[in-house]
């Protein structure tokens, strides 16, 4: 089974309730993968700490992943899997968006990969990147109305 | 940024459509390139032409169903999608998988990743007009394609790995049909290099071409040999190994041009690794062995049970109907696909048929970086460019 670096996720955890205390809300531990859970205006800064932070610097975003929790609220759960490329280490942070008002900063500022990840969270959850450079669809075509992979969509489409 | 609405180009621009049919694009890609004269100003990547919806139709089948449609992701590597797909419900199942089954994995995926560079490189080779270099990949590819046929019954969409382990038992004989592609493969290898290599016309077209140095390809997030030929040495085999990939050796072929023809050296080095991978799981894989875990209630029966046992019928008839539960629970996988870091997130919530399941594909993130590759480059380098990254656009577009 892969190894998450479990070791890692202590550092992690420690480096950013020392820099920001109400940064980590929930640690979740499972099949050997961590998983941080970030309130959702300090998403932006805690990623940037994630990045700049010497002893974490997770210098890749490898997934933005988004999770309809339809009905349950806050219904996007959003998931940004880290990866620093020196340390060989991953963890994942998470961060929850109503579905009254699914907004939500860009991470592209800090990792540029993310570009294309939100524009497709974008177009198929419907969710917005505040300060996304180029925010648009980009799988479906630009006249497509709704977003599909929400959970009330139907599978066979609307038509 | 230029977008497609906006792309009429200025008085000194021209905006020209490449694709999405198009015999350089490897598929449907649209790309809308600003031009000035011959030179690129501005690159703008048109998506979604072979979006199936595949995502989201896991969504709506049982775990054991949606294997079938991980094969046609990256249609140039479906033994790849079925294994990362497969680790993800395994590792949410917290299954373990029988060493010899972990070993036909890998050797089945290392003999993908030799098929999907052939293409690669056969493909490269004919937009580059090294035209013979593309038919003598496909002879090579054939004896690949006939290997998986005898052991899955399908040539490309295998299914073969499944939750639990394999589809089937390696066939009779299979390892004289390994050993004898085996015997074959490096000679071939040489003869493409003899080709290309030290060819003045191949060095001209790739050398220079498509350069990003490494810092901007990490922040782009690309993975792979796009990344390995910039001199970052990261490879998820090796990095976060999975199926037993620790048991065995090989080396990840870096360079540091970071430019097409480093990207060419890379992968055929890889070639020849995997074949290196490819001996020592054949010596590794007892001709006797299970090749599923024992599980009732996730990995089906043998069939002869199924057929005597009452238990074993059950079992059998609630897996392929209802399927089964994992926990509720995330989890993401990464493997190393022949393009890069393939990944598969996968959230359940405890009912048979996943919340959410998500590929990460290589193709679609590595490409990203096309517009700042082709920036100040000419056409024809373009297309050298969308070459080198490898895209498959059916993981590009699930």
């Amino acid at each position: 089974m892969p190894q998450l670096a479990n070791a890692n996720a202590g550092v992690v955890i420690d480096r950013l309730r020392a820099w920001k205390s109400e940064s980590v809300t929930q640690v979740i531990e499972y099949r050997g993968e961590t998983t941080i859970v970030v309130p959702h205006r300090l998403l932006l800064a805690t990623a940037g700490q994630c990045k700049t932070d010497p002893e974490l610097n997770f210098d890749q975003l490898s997934d933005a992943t988004c999770v309809d929790r339809f009905p349950n609220e806050p219904r996007f759960e959003l998931n940004y899997q880290l990866l620093s490329i020196p340390r060989l280490a991953r963890i994942r942070l998470r961060t929850s968006v109503s579905g009254q008002q699914p907004v939500i900063d860009s991470l592209e500022p800090v990792w540029p990969g993310a570009n294309w990840m939100e524009r497709e969270i974008f177009d198929l959850f419907g969710i917005r990147f505040e300060g996304h450079s180029d925010l648009r669809r980009i799988l479906l075509p630009d006249e497509f109305e709704g977003a599909p992979l929400r959970r009330d969509f139907p599978v066979e489409g609307k038509r | 940024m230029t977008t497609v609405e906006t792309a009429i180009g200025t008085s000194k621009t021209m905006v020209l459509n490449m694709g999405p049919q198009h015999p350089s694009t490897h598929g449907v890609l649209r790309v809308l390139l600003e031009l000035d004269g011959e030179n690129v100003v501005t690159a703008v990547p048109d998506l979604g032409y072979l979006h199936t919806g595949i995502e989201k139709s896991c969504e709506d089948k049982t775990y054991s169903q949606a294997i079938t449609l991980t094969d046609r992701m990256d249609y140039l590597n479906p033994l790849g999608n079925n294994l990362v797909y497969c680790l993800a419900v395994e590792k949410l199942l917290n299954l373990e998988i029988p060493k010899r089954a972990q070993y036909i994995r890998v050797m089945m995926v290392e003999l993908q990743r030799i098929s999907s560079h052939l293409v690669w490189l056969g493909t490269h080779a004919l937009d580059m007009g090294a035209m013979s270099v593309m038919l003598y990949c496909f002879r090579e590819r054939e004896e690949i394609l006939k290997i998986f046929e005898r052991f899955s019954g399908q040539r490309m969409m295998t299914s073969y790995i499944r939750i639990g382990g394999l589809a089937l038992d390696p066939p009779a004989g299979w390892r004289e049909l390994v050993k004898r592609f085996l015997d074959m493969m490096p000679a071939r290898i040489d003869e493409y290099e003899e080709l290309l290599t030290n060819n003045r016309i191949w060095h001209g077209r790739l050398k220079g071409v498509g350069y990003l140095p490494a810092e901007t390809l990490i922040a782009m997030s690309t993975t792979g040999p796009g990344l390995r030929a910039a001199g970052v040495a990261f490879d998820n085999r090796k990095a976060f190994p999975y199926s037993s990939y620790e048991e065995f050796e090989f080396n990840v072929p870096t360079r540091t041009e970071s430019d097409c023809f480093a990207r060419y050296l890379v992968r055929v080095q890889e070639m020849r690794e995997s074949l290196k991978i490819v001996r020592q799981a054949t010596d590794k894989i007892t001709d006797q062995g299970p090749i599923k875990s024992e599980a009732p209630g996730i990995v089906p029966p043998q069939r002869e049970k199924m057929k005597t046992e009452m238990e074993a019928l059950i079992y059998h008839f609630k897996i392929f109907t209802e399927g089964f539960s994992p926990p509720p629970g995330e989890v993401y996988v990464p493997t190393e696909s022949p393009r890069g870091e393939l990944g598969c997130f996968i959230a359940s919530d405890g009912s048979p048929k996943p919340l959410r399941v998500h590929f990460r594909g290589p193709s679609f993130v590595n490409l990203q970086a096309l517009p700042l590759m082709v920036k100040g480059q000419l056409i024809a380098d373009t297309v050298a460019s969308i070459g080198t990254i490898d895209i498959v656009l059916g993981e590009v577009d699930r």
